[in-house]
């Protein structure tokens, strides 16, 4: 299957007054299309920042990232911003969902950047709601929700505008184990209904489970 | 694409202690930059609501109001022959010859405290020109008499100055018979007389201040400045109409008040910026998570500026909004001061103008705009994965 992320001889360091601090060291990876892809590592390893730079909220000191044929890398700041909301849906460890939208608002929110209308957009996120199974919770608000039901919001907007890829830090890293048997159950629905290409950066060896692929990152490099 | 207002709004409402006191500031200094506009305002719509534009008034060019204005008895005379002054139905003109005169009086509660008094000399014909000046208690002063009839300012202001109380000025005792309202314009202000007993009073028996005449049409106006123009007896003389000369005697004291107290509001609006630029930073360092996550989903760093900018604006909008509210009490009182333009006291109300409710506004907002410009800045340059791991 084609590769719809390549990650070509990547180094990203962060200078902190004068020191360079190197994070990752000439990575390589491709992923396929459809690929769930798990990558751990230790604390500080690297792999946050190797989601970032994918996701590009982050660029390379050095490398190329295609992700969908786009050297992600060489688009200027407006472009990658418009690039982000159309080809990428993120999921975070602590669901960063809005607190003053409803669940209807926090997953209509992505969409808001698209040229859908209003119907359009509503019918979108009816959907991604009902895909997460919360479509009788799109008037709550986040405080009036579980950690689990907060994160799958987070989910319904990660999907809402049909993304090219969805990049998941720690998705269950703030929640029972539960919910997170849920989450990780909806993560591997996405992948294999919906054939979302998914790369999830986790600690937890049974969300690891659930995906294809598991890389391992230690010190900045692909082990 | 905006971030929606709603986010903003709501976010609004989520901080009620900080967000309240910070409106509560901006709503002080709103308060007192509407109240000063309405006091000049006050002043401005009093002495415009005093003279009508359908009657000129002519006074000496030199002078600079009326009670350093002379109109001698024979250009009295050439003013009312000119065609372009209106005439009775018994055919004579509608003109005052106003003799203006100041004296002192002691006002009511300033232990002993005196203030001048404008006193006007009229003839019959000043009540067609000014048919709202009414007398409303007593009656009319009679021609030939020493008496007076006294504004309904005057009456609750000064000693003495009720109906069946006397006066003394002009080396005489005045008899007050009677009380007038003037439609709270300056008029409301003075005391009035027969001409001939101010001018034997005076000694001003070779003229007037002023002469007021009505038009036989307002489009006359020009006509008549020509003839002020080219005949010689009258080039020392200036037409205008009545309402431009009292709206001119307004300008220097309006002037000064609003600059004073924009001036003062300005110094008041430092510590008002302060507290919004203050809320702002805090909602800025409380929300970077947020800010980091719409950077993430493709909001671009613009549209986090106006999101942000908006919320310090809607601040400072609310806060103008109860400044105004609270000012806006104000209408219902009266105050009097020096006019400067005619050096007798004036009273006049606080007047809440569309002009005032739009320049607090518009202070407001350059507040808020000022206030939360930085804080905004700050928001939308945040690195988005500095910003994400702060949660």
């Amino acid at each position: 299957m084609a590769s719809i992320i390549q990650v070509q001889s990547v180094s990203k360091s962060y200078w902190r007054d004068s020191f360079e601090i190197p994070v990752l060291n000439n990575i390589s990876l491709d992923v396929p299309e459809g690929e769930f892809l798990g990558l751990m590592g230790p604390s500080g390893s690297g792999k946050t920042t190797l989601l970032n730079l994918i996701a590009g909220i982050d660029r390379p000191t050095k490398g190329k990232i295609l992700v969908g044929n786009t050297d992600i890398a060489t688009l200027s700041e407006s472009q990658l911003a418009k690039w982000r909301s159309h080809n990428v849906g993120f999921i975070f460890q602590f669901y960063n969902l809005m607190p003053v939208l409803t669940a209807f608002e926090n997953v209509e929110l992505p969409l808001l950047l698209t040229s859908l209308s209003k119907k359009e957009r509503r019918d979108h996120v009816d959907m991604a709601l009902k895909v997460v199974g919360l479509s009788d919770r799109m008037h709550h608000y986040p405080k009036q929700l579980s950690g689990g039901q907060e994160q799958r919001v987070a989910i319904a907007r990660a999907i809402a505008s049909d993304p090219l890829i969805l990049v998941a830090d720690e998705p269950t890293g703030d929640l029972d184990k539960h919910s997170a048997e849920e989450i990780l159950t909806l993560l591997e629905r996405l992948n294999k209904e919906f054939k979302k290409t998914i790369v999830m950066v986790t600690h937890d060896p049974r969300a690891a489970e659930k995906a294809h692929t598991v890389r391992q990152l230690d010190k900045g490099e692909l082990q | 694409m905006k971030i929606p207002l709603k986010y903003t709004i709501r976010n609004f409402r989520s901080r009620p202690l900080t967000t309240g006191i910070t409106i509560g500031g901006i709503a002080l200094v709103v308060f007192v930059f509407v109240a000063v506009l309405m006091l000049s305002s006050g002043i401005r719509k009093t002495l415009v609501a005093t003279g009508s534009p359908d009657n000129v008034m002519v006074t000496r060019k030199a002078a600079n109001g009326e009670i350093s204005s002379i109109i001698m008895n024979d250009t009295y005379n050439v003013i009312l022959s000119l065609p372009q002054v209106a005439t009775d139905s018994g055919g004579k003109p509608v003109a005052t010859g106003d003799v203006v005169v100041i004296i002192n009086l002691p006002k009511i509660g300033t232990d002993g405290g005196i203030s001048n008094v404008t006193v006007r000399g009229v003839s019959p014909a000043a009540f067609q020109l000014r048919p709202n000046v009414k007398v409303v208690e007593g009656r009319m002063f009679s021609l030939g008499a020493r008496e007076v009839i006294v504004g309904s300012s005057i009456a609750k202001r000064f000693e003495g100055a009720h109906v069946g109380g006397t006066v003394r000025f002009g080396g005489d005792t005045w008899m007050i018979v009677g009380k007038f309202e003037a439609g709270g314009t300056g008029f409301d202000s003075e005391m009035w007389g027969d001409t001939a007993q101010l001018q034997d009073a005076f000694a001003r028996q070779g003229g007037y201040s002023t002469v007021t005449f009505r038009m036989t049409s307002p489009d006359q106006l020009d006509a008549i400045k020509k003839n002020f123009e080219t005949d010689n007896r009258l080039q020392q003389f200036e037409a205008k109409t009545e309402q431009q000369f009292f709206e001119e005697m307004s300008e220097f004291m309006s002037i000064f008040i609003g600059a004073l107290g924009v001036f003062i509001t300005v110094f008041f609006s430092v510590g008002a910026i302060i507290g919004a630029m203050i809320t702002m930073y805090s909602t800025v360092a409380n929300r970077t998570v947020e800010i980091g996550t719409l950077r993430a989903l493709g909001f671009r760093r613009r549209s986090v500026l106006a999101a942000f900018l908006a919320e310090s604006v809607l601040i400072s909008v609310v806060g103008a909004a109860i400044g105004i509210f609270l000012a806006s009490w104000l209408q219902f009182l009266t105050v009097s001061t020096l006019n400067f333009g005619s050096f007798a006291e004036l009273e006049f109300s606080f007047a809440l103008t569309p002009d005032v409710v739009f320049f607090a506004f518009l202070f407001a907002i350059l507040m808020g705009f000022t206030g939360g410009f930085l804080p905004s800045v700050r928001a939308a340059r945040l690195n988005i994965v500095n910003a994400l791991r702060a949660s």
